[in-house]
């Protein structure tokens, strides 16, 4: 049984503070349900399955919080991509008939406490497994990314520049979202003369960092149909897991080309007619390599395919239109944020942002570090079955 | 009359990086370390190098894994100039290198290269273990740096 056109999302809601110092984080993921079953013209009974992850405590801690008992949970933790791969494990849930309406919910509180996310390093990563991946050799978050960013210069001769073109083309989108954090334009001068954090990433090619979460909630097809707003279909989904391969990783080959594959094959859709990218953007070379490995180019094309106009507004493919990790938002785990700006250009709420027809988008949550163990998810969306 | 300060034994600096976590799995690759070797584990089944070091070979999930005393020698397969954090100890030396070093085994390991000029590393470049010796603890940091050139 395919799970193609099974489900749909049916409400979202995105928490629109960016520094919320004296909320919670369960408070943050409960009044996103709240504004989710909203605006899907839902209540708190009708909800069955709850996912979670990250912040905020167990699953359980956040049923307590929301009084709720649900048939169906999910705690799977695979970093940034936790709740795109909630979304397509519920998908199979509600299409077996187990649960009929599931949320998943993130909530962090990442800048009102000033954690490191970015360059933090030291004890934290002392033990096995990753005192063998930098753990005492002085690793970090986006000194990881940078080793895959290097790699795909030496082999592909990409370059800075490439990079930041991602970073350029993604705020002038953020430059459209009220709610983004940065919205100034820059240039690719700017990306390349702000100071380097870790060679050759510089500090325009690291996402933000901010406070905030989200909730994204899915039912089936039939049910979807009869609630306020256009389902958004969920066509396709896939998951997978990259890490070491035994010491034999090729540093740009990364999960997204498995979960890539699936999401595709299930939908049975071909990349030229994708609308809209939501790609996890919490460096630019994440971007670079996740879309050769999602297949939109072939693998070491991906300097060039960023960098003649496609991705910004107005070019052929659309990417990260709510300002991304780079200039929205990124409060640590960013999966959640792709579904739910992908789910607002198919039901063409975006207003001057609006990608005109967009009736197909991809969204990709990456999680963990690229150059070690990391998750993807992968969904293919659209208004129609 | 003053009473003479017992001499103090001239102290090594203090190692203020973080320390591995020492667990029976991988515990021998840090002590080996002390002894200037770079150990592998390789699988007695399956004949194949894996990396991270484990009990149960990757390859195979045979049990039957041995520790290798390793070349040291390798070439850079990446790495990235730290500008920014690090942790402790290591924020305080930026900029160093953190890099893959591709070892002549086959594996590639997580490391950092030294004794060079941070600009002047190269993906390609050929290196070797050096270890740097932890006081007290019966344990080593391997390292790499750039390995000498025989002429041809």
């Amino acid at each position: 049984m395919s799970l193609r056109g099974k489900t749909a999302i049916v409400g979202i809601h995105e928490y629109e503070s960016r520094f919320a110092p004296t909320a919670s984080v369960n408070q943050i993921k409960a009044e996103c349900l709240r504004e989710a079953l909203e605006d899907a013209g839902l209540t708190k009974d009708d909800l069955d399955g709850v996912c979670t992850a990250g912040d905020g405590g167990s699953v359980m801690d956040l049923c307590e919080y929301l009084d709720v008992h649900p048939k169906y949970v999910d705690s799977t933790q695979t970093g940034g991509s936790s709740f795109v791969v909630h979304i397509a494990h519920a998908a199979a849930q509600i299409a077996e008939g187990r649960c009929s309406v599931v949320a998943t919910m993130y909530g962090s509180m990442a800048k009102s406490t000033a954690r490191a996310i970015g360059t933090g390093g030291g004890g934290l990563f002392a033990a096995f497994p990753e005192q063998f991946e930098g753990g005492v050799h002085g690793t970090t978050t986006v000194g990881s990314y940078a080793q895959t960013a290097r790699r795909h210069m030496a082999e592909y001769g990409t370059t800075s520049e490439h990079l930041a073109a991602i970073a350029v083309s993604t705020r002038k989108w953020a430059a459209m979202n009220p709610f983004a954090v940065m919205r100034d334009p820059i240039t690719v001068e700017d990306v390349m003369n702000s100071r380097m954090v870790s060679d050759p990433l510089h500090l325009l090619d690291c996402c933000l960092q901010t406070d905030g979460g989200g909730c994204v909630i899915i039912t089936s097809a039939e049910r979807a149909r009869d609630l306020k707003k256009k389902p958004v279909y969920i066509l396709g989904a896939g998951e997978a897991v990259g890490h070491h391969e035994a010491g034999l990783r090729d540093l740009t080959t990364m999960a997204a080309y498995r979960s890539g594959r699936e999401a595709f094959q299930m939908a049975g859709v071909q990349h030229k007619d994708i609308k809209l990218a939501m790609v996890y953007d919490s460096f630019t070379i994440t971007v670079l390599v996740t879309l050769e490995n999602l297949g939109f180019c072939p693998k070491g094309e991906g300097g060039r395919f960023v960098s003649d106009g496609k991705i910004e507004p107005g070019g052929s493919l659309p990417l990260n239109t709510d300002g991304g990790g780079l200039s929205s938002n990124h409060p640590g785990m960013r999966g959640i944020f792709t579904m739910m700006e992908a789910t607002r250009q198919v039901r063409g709420e975006r207003g001057e942002a609006q990608v005109p027809n967009c009736d197909l988008a991809v969204a990709h949550g990456t999680g963990g570090g690229i150059s070690a163990r990391h998750g993807t998810g992968t969904l293919i969306l659209s208004n129609r079955v | 009359m003053t009473t003479q300060q017992p001499q103090q034994p001239q102290q090594p600096q203090p190692y203020k990086k973080p320390l591995p976590v020492l667990e029976p799995e991988t515990r021998p690759f840090w002590e080996a370390a002390a002894r200037r070797e770079y150990m592998l584990k390789r699988c007695s089944s399956c004949k194949q190098f894996h990396y991270p070091p484990q009990n149960v070979c990757p390859h195979c999930l045979s049990s039957n894994t041995v520790w290798i005393r390793g070349s040291g020698y390798g070439k850079v397969y990446s790495y990235t100039i730290t500008y920014q954090g690090g942790g402790p100890g290591y924020a305080e030396e930026v900029p160093f290198v953190l890099g893959i070093i591709e070892l002549d085994e086959g594996v590639r390991v997580w490391s950092n290269v030294v004794g060079i000029d941070p600009k002047e590393v190269k993906v390609g470049m050929v290196v070797e273990a050096v270890f740097e010796n932890v006081a007290g603890q019966g344990i080593a940091i391997p390292r790499f740096r750039p390995r000498p050139q025989k002429k041809a």
